[in-house]
């Protein structure tokens, strides 16, 4: 029921900040998002079983937590993390380009013609 | 014909995806030069011939299995060959070289990132379509989007800049949502493997949390109504990656919507109505976005929202005859978009526009490139004796068998909007009047004059100013052309001789409408 409450506060805010705009509090958004989405995966493996599964070797097979999740998770922590560097730096690289860069959507955008062309 | 099975499940098929990963790196520590753009151009040829081999050995409806790292069935994340991976991955592999030849003759090779970004995203889709795994789908797409974002912004102009921020937005939204429909699959049934998810959709629970991933997979393949992030992205980078987006990243999420749909789902399930909604109102939406598009990108990328409708809605029609439709036009798909986004290209970076109406007339100067456009645009539309005109016979044949009067009447008329913005294109870039020709606002059907070849010409018109005094015309380079003109000759020879690919579509259709033998080389022990 916790992580019921906490996944449903996580996707709430997250959404909430995601659709608000400007690029600081859409990141936020995201990272809140991300969370959500591990603590469903976590969640997945069944909350009630976290003893360690091998004590004193030892197999506690009765309430050994599921290590499966686990690893998803962890990978997702992590693919997660290296996106939300580039967001960041985008958003920055953004920023340097233009001056007006908060609360900016895109868009259609009038000349796309800009993009690695040869220009004549 | 033999292939040795073992040799390509224990090799060839995990090195589909480490092998262009281990290229990216040597080709990332060497830095832009001749031998890495070597490397950029060798890895797909090989892939292409691993794809081969596999076609050969699994056209009689066996699967490879590669159990890594030798865990028993079941427990270990397999890698899988049958018939469709087999098809896509040499497909694929086939867009990938001839727009990798196009981006060195456009000039991208000298960008040291290059090369090593496109490698990287290779191994990804080749991944994604070789798993059999969920969360490995999950860990590929992300393998082939990471790279993806930095081929977007790489120019880094600021139009850039905004369309690689909202595609990044919108990819990590869809993955999110991906990564939440997983942890929900998992948790009803203890497992993420495709094969032991088979059939389970008819479970309510199974079905819903399966149904999370699908719409996340929507999203990616930009299906209606998650479609709009397309086309306000995808013409803002340069038109080689556009080129290679278009063939490759929406396809994985189209790829991983037929293998989920057609695995997990039973046929007549409620998702199967939602599904033929879908791609019906995506044929009909991407189709008249594309007549409103100004720039040849932009019909070309609203385009693709129609085609992805056309795709998929096999996928949920008279099982293997719908299946084996979906096989054949998605590949006939992705070979003549990706003729036509780089016969695009071609003009983007020779006239320096892709702005439809300040060009024009350009098939005088340029017949080869033109013929190139007409050849593809021809198939797209559906014309005999092109790929095109089997694909929609499939779909048509497709929708018929399962009585869909709705698909078989959208598949038809939504032909005459593709030769509406085809016809747009064609009029407006290589036939018609040359630009500084032409008054800016003087944009209607009458006036333009149009090439003999073209299809259903209202009027010709023959405009005197432009045969007294014709503009310097420099000649475009021929590695430019030549790739747009190969695929679409593909597509020609396809059309031609369609029998071997219609049977092998067929076969590949029949063994995603019974996943029997897929289900159990997966969960069956070794290889």
């Amino acid at each position: 029921m916790t992580l019921a409450i906490a996944v449903g506060l996580l996707a709430a805010v997250g959404t909430w900040l995601v659709v608000r705009g400007g690029a600081v509090r859409l990141i936020l958004g995201f990272i809140l998002l991300g969370h959500a989405a591990n603590l469903i995966i976590i969640s997945a493996g069944g909350a009630f079983r976290r003893e360690a599964p091998l004590v004193d070797g030892q197999l506690l097979a009765e309430n050994a937590a599921d290590p499966l999740p686990q690893a998803f998770v962890l990978t997702a922590i992590v693919i997660t993390f290296g996106v939300t560097v580039y967001l960041l730096s985008l958003v920055a690289r953004t920023a340097k380009q233009s001056s007006k860069v908060e609360d900016e959507s895109i868009g259609r955008i009038e000349d796309p013609t800009d993009g690695g062309g040869r220009s004549s | 014909m033999n292939v040795d099975v073992a040799f390509l499940s224990t090799w060839a098929l995990p090195l589909v995806f480490l092998g262009p990963l281990i290229a990216a790196v040597i080709t990332f520590v060497i830095g832009a030069s001749a031998v890495s753009r070597f490397i950029g151009l060798l890895v797909p040829l090989g892939v292409f011939a691993v794809s081969i081999a596999l076609i050969i050995a699994t056209m009689d409806g066996q699967v490879v299995v590669s159990q890594i790292a030798g865990w028993p069935g079941g427990i270990a994340i397999a890698f899988v060959g049958d018939l469709f991976s087999a098809l896509m991955l040499a497909v694929s592999s086939l867009l990938v070289f001839t727009s990798m030849v196009f981006s060195y003759a456009a000039g991208l090779g000298i960008d040291r990132w290059f090369v090593p970004a496109v490698l990287i995203m290779t191994g990804g889709v080749y991944g994604a379509y070789a798993t059999a795994d969920l969360f490995n789908l999950f860990v590929m797409v992300e393998v082939a989007l990471l790279p993806s974002y930095i081929l977007m912004s790489r120019s880094g102009t600021l139009t850039a800049l905004r369309a690689a921020r909202l595609y990044l937005i919108v990819n990590l939204t869809a993955s999110t949502l991906f990564l939440a429909g997983l942890g929900a699959v998992y948790g009803v049934t203890g497992t993420v493997n495709m094969a032991a998810l088979a059939g389970l959709g008819v479970l309510p629970v199974v079905g819903v949390a399966t149904g999370v991933i699908v719409i996340a997979l929507s999203l990616k393949a930009a299906l209606v109504p998650t479609h709009s992030w397309l086309p306000a992205t995808y013409p803002y980078t340069s038109p080689a990656v556009t080129a290679l987006f278009s063939g490759l990243l929406t396809k994985i999420g189209v790829y991983a919507l037929v293998r989920i749909i057609s695995l997990i789902y039973e046929p007549g399930q409620l998702v199967t109505v939602i599904v033929v909604i879908a791609c019906v109102a995506s044929m009909v939406i991407g189709v008249l976005g594309a007549l409103g598009e100004g720039t040849i990108r932009g019909v070309l990328t609203f385009h693709m929202i129609s085609q992805v409708g056309y795709i998929l809605v096999g996928v949920v029609l008279a099982g293997a005859v719908g299946l084996a439709a979906v096989v054949f036009y998605l590949i006939h798909h992705t070979i003549v978009k990706t003729s036509l986004f780089l016969t695009g290209g071609t003009v983007e970076h020779e006239e320096g526009t892709g702005i439809i109406r300040r060009l024009g007339g350009l098939a005088r100067a340029h017949p080869v490139a033109s013929l190139a456009f007409l050849l593809a645009a021809l198939s797209l539309i559906g014309i005999p004796p092109f790929s095109g005109f089997w694909a929609k016979l499939g779909v048509l044949n497709a929708a018929a068998d399962a009585g869909s009067a709705l698909v078989f009447a959208a598949a038809l008329v939504v032909s005459v909007g593709t030769l509406g913005s085809m016809l747009k294109l064609g009029s407006g870039v290589f036939w018609g009047t040359p630009k500084g020709m032409r008054e800016e606002d003087e944009e209607t059907p009458s006036d333009v004059t149009v090439g003999p070849e073209t299809v259903g010409a209202t009027g010709v018109a023959i405009d005197v100013a432009t045969a007294v005094e014709a503009p310097p015309v420099t000649r475009w380079r021929p590695l430019l052309v030549i790739p747009g003109l190969a695929l679409a000759l593909v597509s020609l020879g396809i059309g031609l001789y369609p029998e071997w690919l219609l049977s092998l579509a067929d076969t590949a259709g029949r063994s995603l409408a019974d996943p029997a033998a897929y289900v159990s080389a997966v969960l069956g022990g070794g290889s």
